[in-house]
């Protein structure tokens, strides 16, 4: 990823590796963490656009409240990233502005 | 929270009781004739219907029954583009005004007919001069292809539309300081005593001394009413309002029930509940909204809801206005409504001008509350 995150992980816990794709990139992460803790790791930021004025946006509060980590997870658009544990092959993505409705959600790709 | 404090009697050439979208519509009108206008809004206690709304600038279908209603809000819509291009020129807020039509969506045959009927009604009542058009279900499919199969169809006017409740009520406000206004968090107001010419206020944040009184205070036009010789029989009903996650234009109009904001967001809504003055949500009600939107639009079936609200309508017995100045004590005006957002432009322009020239206007007296009496 081009960004270098500030994400450090501090070693408080036993790891228990887990593999997410971050746009389709591999990263490995503990099974406990959530996706915008991936995103972070990943060193995706910015990882969304806003619906409204196109401004870039990543993972803030991590507890829920505003809304910045909206991902596309597993082909579900507008999720919000703090508040999804990830799973094993999940496949992360930028949310580029707002959600298009019309589209059926994407199959999982495993 | 306003805090209680002692200042000596201030004056204005007018006080108007109400911060809401009602009174700063008509103070900037006033504003516009020269009167140097102070608005005494209740604080952050208030009921504030002008924060719950839906937002809609609508026009089939009101007045049914008063056809002088039919035409003040036909007005009001008329005279909404140039009040909207005026608050952006003047304070830069864009309140996203649409007027390219409207519809209300009907589930049944039943429903669809009984509009149908009302509406030709209102027609004939205008000489033939009332646009709608009554559309069948492959009719709206060509408007909103995501239509619901199970829709019956709509009745179509294309003088409805939408803006964004919100954004009015910064302009208005913004605009009412620029030229000069006071907005005093006055707390709720106590008194209101006539005096040889003109009224004093008392309020919890000090008294203010007026030569004319305008009460635009919602539901709390029930107990100032009185103090200046007129009536204010209203009572809240309640509504509920869901907002959707923001997604893709899908819907280019507004409905009487569904609507798509500027920035994308999805607002659902139209509850009419009698509870009194509770202004809370029910899981029941939000579930029967939201059970009415999917079948409307089927593709709202995964959307999420980030927010949901209840507000409390300003209604009196018919529905309709009250615009009235007291013949007890000169210089004093109701102004009291449900669609504060439809009649802005017509508050900011004819009616605000009538209470300025405070001259007797015969056409007015359809809205006068003595019809609840007579």
């Amino acid at each position: 990823m081009p960004n270098a995150s500030r994400f450090e992980r501090l070693p408080t816990r036993s790891l228990d590796p887990t593999t997410v794709y971050v746009e389709g990139q591999a990263i490995k992460i503990d099974r406990h963490d959530t996706a915008a803790a991936a995103v972070l790791a990943a060193g995706l930021v910015p990882s969304r656009s806003t619906p409204a004025s196109g401004s870039q946006r990543a993972p803030y509060c991590l507890m829920g409240a505003c809304f910045e980590c909206l991902l596309v997870i597993d082909g579900v658009a507008n999720q919000q990233g703090c508040m999804v544990r990830i799973q094993e092959g999940m496949q992360i993505h930028r949310q580029v502005g707002a959600r298009d409705i019309h589209e059926p959600p994407q199959e999982v790709t495993p | 929270m306003t805090q209680p404090t002692m200042q000596g009697t201030r004056t204005a050439d007018v006080c108007l009781i109400g911060g809401g979208l009602v009174g700063l519509a008509v103070a900037l009108g006033l504003q516009r004739n020269g009167l140097r206008v102070a608005v005494l809004d209740e604080g952050d206690v208030a009921l504030r219907a002008s924060r719950g709304n839906f937002g809609l600038v609508w026009v089939q279908g009101k007045g049914d029954t008063l056809p002088k209603y039919a035409d003040i809000t036909r007005l009001s819509a008329r005279l909404w583009p140039a009040f909207a291009t005026q608050l952006q020129d003047t304070t830069g807020i864009d309140v996203q005004l649409q007027q390219r039509g409207g519809l209300y969506l009907c589930l049944t045959e039943q429903e669809l007919e009984a509009r149908d009927r009302m509406l030709a009604k209102m027609r004939d009542a205008a000489d033939g001069d009332y646009p709608y058009e009554t559309l069948d279900l492959q009719q709206v499919r060509e408007k909103i292809p995501e239509i619901g199969d199970t829709v019956a169809g709509a009745t179509w006017c294309p003088e409805d539309g939408h803006v964004n409740p919100l954004l009015l009520l910064r302009a208005l406000t913004e605009r009412f300081k620029a030229l000069g206004g006071t907005i005093e968090n006055a707390g709720r107001v106590q008194q209101i005593a006539p005096l040889s010419s003109g009224f004093k206020l008392h309020a919890p944040n000090g008294d203010w001394t007026c030569k004319r009184v305008v009460l635009a205070a919602g539901l709390g036009n029930r107990e100032l009413a009185p103090q200046v010789g007129l009536a204010a029989p209203l009572s809240p009903n309640r509504g509920q309002v869901l907002v959707g996650e923001r997604v893709r234009p899908f819907l280019e109009y507004p409905t009487g029930h569904v609507r798509q904001t500027g920035e994308g967001t999805v607002q659902v809504g139209d509850s009419k509940e009698d509870v009194g003055f509770d202004s809370g949500t029910t899981t029941e009600v939000m579930a029967k909204i939201a059970q009415r939107a999917i079948r409307l639009f089927p593709l709202l079936r995964d959307v999420k809801l980030v927010r949901a609200w209840g507000a409390l309508r300003v209604m009196t017995p018919d529905g309709y206005p009250i615009y009235q100045a007291s013949s007890q004590c000169p210089g004093a005006y109701l102004v009291t409504c449900h669609s504060g957002v439809t009649l802005a432009a017509f508050h900011e322009g004819p009616l605000a001008d009538w209470i300025a020239g405070d001259r007797d206007d015969a056409s007015m007296e359809v809205f006068h509350a003595e019809r609840f009496t007579l």
